[in-house]
């Protein structure tokens, strides 16, 4: 074995051993994503229905039993992460980007600040699902509508953090010294304000992933998300709910792989956490 | 200290203000007709143009935020498309439920999570304190309505100690009542346990470290007095403004915790409006919430100079 062979698997193991928690998120969130992408390699069709096969228990044939129309929860289930997956990763990319763009122009220019924040927490205030079921109510229900529903209120949250980024690099020596020599205020902000807030900004996105794929299922598992002939986790259940002692499967199954999603970025997040952002690593 | 509490009674006004347009103009976003919206896909000609006249939207739009404005104020959120009947009569009705899910959920979260919280903290790296850690980290994973449905499995159906769903009012006994709120308490109270222990303990790490601590202990406290009355009451702080922010998470929760256990709230008001398009329903519960979140956060933040007297406002 050569020598850089076993350097590079020392550090590998270095790096399992001082960030558990990335390592145990990132691999459970990379199967999860296969699984997803891999949909119609490792599963059959997860809408086709089999009347006879109505509330079968799990078996050879079919893994995790079948719902009350004869669907295969199994592959219902790993469709179910496509939806979850997207919704999560579409909400935490509008809601960062967007919230970036605000809370750059709110720290920076003071008189643009207090309009902005008072906006701010007044979206904060509403109930986020409320403002879900709202939007859903008027606009019919679409993955489209849901993952605009669910950005919303994440925005104050990305606003609010960058602005207080904002707020305590403007006036540090480098930024005043890139000022003094004429740079344009948008260059300012991108070149030499705005990598100051991707630290806290990559951590913040994995938490509003993980609460936006939990907002989804509970959005669908209230009839206001997902349309319901898509499989989705929040569907699945809420089209179960009446069979759970005959058939605790069909909701055990989805929840129990909302939880693991859900957990493996929380986990990932907690850990970029205590990597990138020592300071609050200490705290929490 | 009375100036400082005036300052922030009148900040609330700009907050609900936003919260006002933001409802309102919500169902003048949405594209096409809104009365036709509300009626739905089958909707006669009749049926949409008494929507309209009803909601008042064949009037110029700013009249319309006039006087809906005016409306609220006064405590009058419009009438259900579906039943006629007064929203703020409907949501008096369901009140009752709603408080006691969301009082007895609270209670139960705030002492298990503090108490969890400065168990960690004192047994700082044992198995006790990775235990809780590990809980928090999971149960903020776990949906509320996945909580729900494994206890109801477990408890309700194969065990049978409690009612696997429904609410009957306080005015009927003290423990039928408590009977069918403790498996919505606790499976709503789980993520609230996991956010408040979270920051319990950090906080009391925090305090446990400082100098008064170590000088408490040299002369002698006993270690209950020393954990809860110099290091609790000195970690409080930000154990209330989670408290408080966790508020937000509460009433989503109470929303769905309300429909797995078939609780009649308002939870379940608003999600019944949902397939009949009742949007004043929709719209007056929004207000109410946000004006409960706000409300409840200013209370905590003038909470705040009771607990800390170190901090003052001038």
């Amino acid at each position: 074995m050569s020598q850089d062979a076993a350097v590079a698997r020392n550090t590998l193991a270095d790096f399992i051993r001082r960030n558990p928690t990335i390592v145990v998120g990132g691999v459970l969130l990379t199967l999860i994503t296969l699984a997803a992408l891999l949909a119609p390699l490792i599963a059959r069709d997860p809408i086709a229905f089999e009347p006879i096969n109505r509330l079968r228990g799990p078996s050879f044939e079919f893994w995790l039993g079948t719902d009350s129309l004869g669907r295969d929860v199994y592959a219902r289930m790993i469709y179910g992460a496509r939806i979850s997956l997207l919704v999560g990763l579409s909400v935490a990319l509008i809601s960062v980007v967007s919230g970036a763009v605000v809370g750059l122009m709110a720290g920076y220019f003071s008189r643009f600040d207090a309009i902005v924040m008072r906006l701010m927490d007044g979206i904060m205030a509403i109930p986020s699902i409320l403002l879900a079921i709202a939007l859903v109510a008027l606009l019919g229900s679409s993955v489209k509508v849901v993952i605009i529903a669910i950005a919303i209120p994440e925005i104050p949250r990305v606003t609010r953090l960058v602005r207080a980024v904002v707020l305590s690099v403007r006036d540090l020596p480098f930024v005043e010294a890139a000022r003094s020599n004429g740079t344009r205020v948008a260059k300012l902000l991108r070149r030499h304000i705005l990598p100051s807030t991707v630290a806290p900004l990559i951590v913040q996105a994995t938490y509003i992933c993980a609460s936006a794929i939990l907002t989804e299922a509970g959005l669908s598992f209230l009839g206001a998300g997902t349309p319901p002939e898509f499989p989705t986790w929040g569907n699945m259940i809420a089209s179960s709910r009446l069979y759970l002692q005959i058939a605790p499967w069909t909701i055990f199954a989805p929840g129990i792989c909302l939880a693991l999603v859900v957990l493996a970025v929380n986990l990932l997040g907690d850990g970029l956490r205590d990597r990138l952002d020592p300071r609050i690593s200490r705290r929490m | 200290m009375l100036s400082y509490i005036l300052r922030r009674l009148l900040g609330v006004i700009p907050v609900m203000a936003v919260v006002g347009v933001f409802v309102f103009s919500l169902l003048h976003l949405a594209p096409g007709d809104p009365a036709a919206i509300i009626a739905g896909d089958n909707a006669t000609e009749a049926n949409i143009a008494r929507i309209r006249a009803n909601l008042g939207l064949d009037r110029p739009l700013l009249e319309q935020f006039g006087k809906w404005t005016w409306a609220t104020l006064q405590g009058d959120l419009g009438v259900s498309m579906f039943s006629n009947v007064p929203v703020t009569e409907l949501v008096q009705q369901r009140m009752g439920p709603t408080f006691s899910l969301a009082f007895t959920t609270m209670l139960v979260a705030v002492v298990i999570a503090i108490t969890l919280g400065v168990l960690a903290a004192w047994k700082s790296g044992s198995l006790l304190d990775r235990a809780v850690m590990g809980l928090a980290v999971t149960g903020f994973s776990v949906p509320v309505f996945v909580v729900g449905y494994i206890m109801v499995y477990f408890i309700a159906l194969q065990w049978r100690w409690l009612p696997v769903q429904g609410y009957t009012p306080m005015s009927e006994g003290l423990w039928p009542w408590l009977r069918h709120l403790i498996l919505p308490s606790f499976a709503l109270g789980l993520a609230y346990v996991a956010l408040i222990a979270r920051i319990t303990r950090a906080s009391m790490l925090e305090v446990l470290a400082e100098d008064y601590i170590r000088t408490a202990s040299a002369k002698g406290v006993a270690t209950l007095p020393m954990l809860l009355r110099h290091a609790l009451k000195n970690a409080a702080v930000p154990i209330i403004t989670v408290i408080g922010i966790g508020v937000a998470l509460l009433i989503s929760g109470v929303v769905i915790t309300e429909s797995v256990f078939n609780i009649p709230g308002i939870g379940r008001l608003v999600v019944d409006a949902i397939s009949r398009r009742d949007y004043p329903i929709i719209q007056g519960v929004m207000i109410i919430f946000a004006a409960v979140y706000v409300l409840i956060n200013l209370a905590i933040d003038i909470s705040y100079s009771f607990l800390d007297p170190r901090i003052r406002y001038s």
